[in-house]
């Protein structure tokens, strides 16, 4: 009766906060917490096929979503966290979604992207028969410390999920050692040099088994490459899902155990995010094909990507919320050889991080490119994106600061440049979208 | 004349945009028309400290801190009479606990090089936040700190009083430790970026060192000032 209780009151909060029109996907669930603290362990029992959990520091709503496509392109019904809610009251609250009035979940498969820190807590209520993790990067360090301690969690996550089927990331060497503690695990990654050459920060370059100094063959990005130790023997695991022919002129193509994928997504690291779905999908006796169809069908997520037209100009809308994904965009945007003028809005709220420090990790001199016509800061922290940007010798007649986002925006549209990138961190993207769409169709009237 | 700056493991210590100080003090002697050049120091070599007119020593994990110690405790008395002989060090987070005496955590204790009589014991939870600090020679000094490291500097001089955030230990108000041309600190953010008058002061430092001028042409700080001012307002404004 709790359970039944506890799904109604959920049920009502969520249809009071839609019409509000609020983004916040969690509300529900800490509501149903309150009235039912098992709530998960009861919901889940229901779930037929299987449970995955979705953890890392990048790409974990694309994977997760990535998995989404695939298991509901062949006809399965999924419950999923699809809006990045992932500490445990949002992970409740994607099952009340799904929940009948009776308190039942009627799905065969549950794919939930997981924060972190809060799996351990998670995992308390709820068993996931396969995790993947995509990678571990400098993220959010404020909130965690430092990345041991993320490490430390997640051990203790992966201790209540012993007979698990572990889905790792082999050529990150701190995701890959959580492998060798656990006895049902598989590895994707890409066994071929990219050849991306990024000056960036690399996390993970000691090895986490005994501390000495890791050698490698080749980077790909960030900490991901081709490693060994020389002293204790970690290396590489040779991954059984391992990406190769890979492309990226405009849209990424890879093939795996001798299919081919054409992905309809821009980045390299999304070859890894499918890479770790498809990995998923093969593990759970999925059809190749329509693995690949799946895969092919993914739409992305708001901000990887996203285009808008204003003023006929095109703009370019990009999440990114850590040094590595900040350097992936900025890659992103001067692969795009026409001129463009570039808006980096920073936030400090407690879901970006408050620390801001990282910005001096990222590798913006490279907006230093002729190409660039105008940089304009935007955010919380706009001025001290300012002066980072002031520090890679941009002309500071070339920098506007602006922390109105609709401001910074057209400041940029109204530029030279024929395109317009737009890169944001966290709590930035909803905002930011919504000024976007607001602006397209202002401007889609105004040529009327 | 080129003033060189030791940037001692940076594969090591480097976490919270250490990098972004070394960039600051590069960058405002560059405009300024004054060569600068960085050694990024790596693996077990010895360091020749008398080459260098900065040593600049960043934060890392714990891990990280105990290997860096293990290489820099074979130079302790060379590391001790630069900083005897005035020369000019500057040490963030990890770095700033490895001058001491120890820091202690729960099951280990990390002797330290003893440069600074100062101790370190690690407590509850994290002291994670903005910080402002005042001192009176640079004024307001602004920065974030994260660290689970107490640190109790005695009768050293800090290198300012906190107005808003913990510093060395959330207790006696202090933060830093200023000695000779020795700045240690809590403060990341990275530090020198939204602190000009205390970067020209290291350069001022440095310059000394070498006996050269320390007169230093002026530039545009409007853009920093206006990040430092941000955060002053911020957290001490009601």
């Amino acid at each position: 009766m709790r359970k039944i209780l506890a799904v109604w009151a959920a049920k009502a909060a969520a249809t009071a906060s839609r019409m509000l029109g609020k983004n916040g996907s969690s509300t529900p669930g800490t509501i149903a917490l309150k009235i039912c603290p098992d709530i998960l362990t009861r919901l889940s029992g229901d779930i037929s096929k299987d449970i995955v959990a979705v953890w890392g520091t990048n790409g974990k709503t694309t994977t997760n979503n990535m998995i989404l496509t695939v298991l509901e392109n062949q006809g399965s019904t999924v419950v999923c966290n699809k809006v990045g809610s992932n500490m445990l009251s949002g992970v409740v609250a994607a099952f009340i979604n799904y929940a009948t009035l009776s308190g039942k979940v009627k799905a065969d498969y549950a794919c939930l992207e997981m924060d972190e820190a809060y799996a351990r807590i998670i995992l308390k209520y709820i068993t996931p028969t396969k995790i993947v993790i995509t990678n571990l990067f400098r993220d959010q360090m404020d909130r965690y410390g430092e990345i041991d301690t993320t490490i430390k969690y997640i051990q203790e996550a992966l201790g209540k999920a012993e007979d698990s089927l572990l889905v790792l990331n082999g050529d990150d060497p701190l995701t890959a050692s959580l492998g060798l503690e656990h006895k049902n695990t598989v590895y994707y990654g890409i066994s071929e040099n990219l050849g991306l050459n990024l000056n960036e920060t690399r996390e993970g370059r000691y090895c986490r088994v005994c501390g000495n100094e890791l050698k490698y063959e080749f980077y790909q990005y960030g900490q991901l490459g081709k490693y060994r130790c020389d002293k204790c023997g970690f290396k590489r695991p040779v991954p059984q899902y391992d990406g190769s022919n890979i492309t990226s002129d405009d849209y990424v193509s890879f093939d795996v155990k001798g299919a081919h994928v054409d992905l309809p997504c821009k980045g390299i690291y999304n070859i890894y995010n499918a890479l770790a779905a498809y990995a998923f999908a093969d593990s759970c006796g999925i059809e190749t094909k329509k693995i690949v169809d799946g895969l092919q069908k993914y739409k992305g997520q708001s901000g990887r990507m996203e285009e808008f037209t204003i003023k006929g100009k095109l703009v370019v809308f990009n999440l990114a919320k850590n040094p590595a994904s900040f350097n992936r965009s900025i890659s992103n945007v001067l692969a795009e050889k026409r001129t463009k003028d570039v808006v980096i809005g920073i936030n400090d709220n407690d879901p970006d991080g408050n620390d801001v420090s990282w910005l001096w990790d990222v590798d913006f001199e490279q907006l230093k490119d002729s190409s660039v016509k105008s940089c304009t800061t935007t955010g919380i922290r706009a001025k001290d994106m300012t002066v980072r940007l002031k520090y890679c010798d941009i002309p500071e007649k070339e920098i506007t600061t602006l922390e109105n986002t609709k401001q910074a925006i057209m400041n940029a549209v109204n530029g030279s440049g024929e395109r317009v990138y737009i890169v944001v961190n966290y709590t930035l993207l909803f905002s930011t979208k919504k000024v976007l769409q607001e602006l397209e169709e202002e401007y889609k009237e105004g040529d009327a | 004349m080129k003033l060189r700056i030791a940037h001692l493991y940076p594969d090591l210590l480097n976490l919270y945009g250490d990098i972004g100080n070394i960039t600051t003090i590069t960058k405002r002697c560059t405009w300024r028309g004054i060569e600068i050049e960085t050694d990024q120091i790596y693996g077990n070599e010895p360091i020749h400290f008398t080459d260098y007119d900065l040593v600049f020593l960043g934060g890392g994990s714990d891990r990280e801190q105990l290997l860096v110690r293990d290489k820099l405790i074979k130079m302790k008395n060379e590391i001790t009479s630069y900083v005897d002989n005035g020369g000019v060090l500057v040490a963030v987070c990890g770095g700033y606990q490895l001058l001491g005496s120890y820091y202690k955590l729960k099951d280990e204790t990390i002797e330290g090089l003893e440069i600074l009589n100062i101790q370190t014991e690690i407590g509850e939870g994290r002291l994670i936040g903005d910080v402002v600090i005042e001192n009176e020679q640079f004024g307001t000094i602004v920065g974030f700190e994260n660290h689970g490291g107490r640190t109790f500097i005695n009768d050293h001089t800090p290198l300012g009083k906190v107005v808003h955030g913990y510093g060395n230990n959330g207790k006696d108000g202090a933060e830093g430790v200023i000695y000779k041309n020795v700045i240690a600190t809590y403060l990341h953010g990275s530090l020198l970026p939204k602190n000009p008058v205390l970067c020209d002061h290291i350069i001022k430092l440095m310059l000394e060192q070498r006996g050269a001028s320390t007169e230093l042409a002026p530039l545009d700080d409007t853009a920093e000032l206006t990040a430092h001012k941000y955060i002053v307002d911020r957290f001490t404004k009601k």
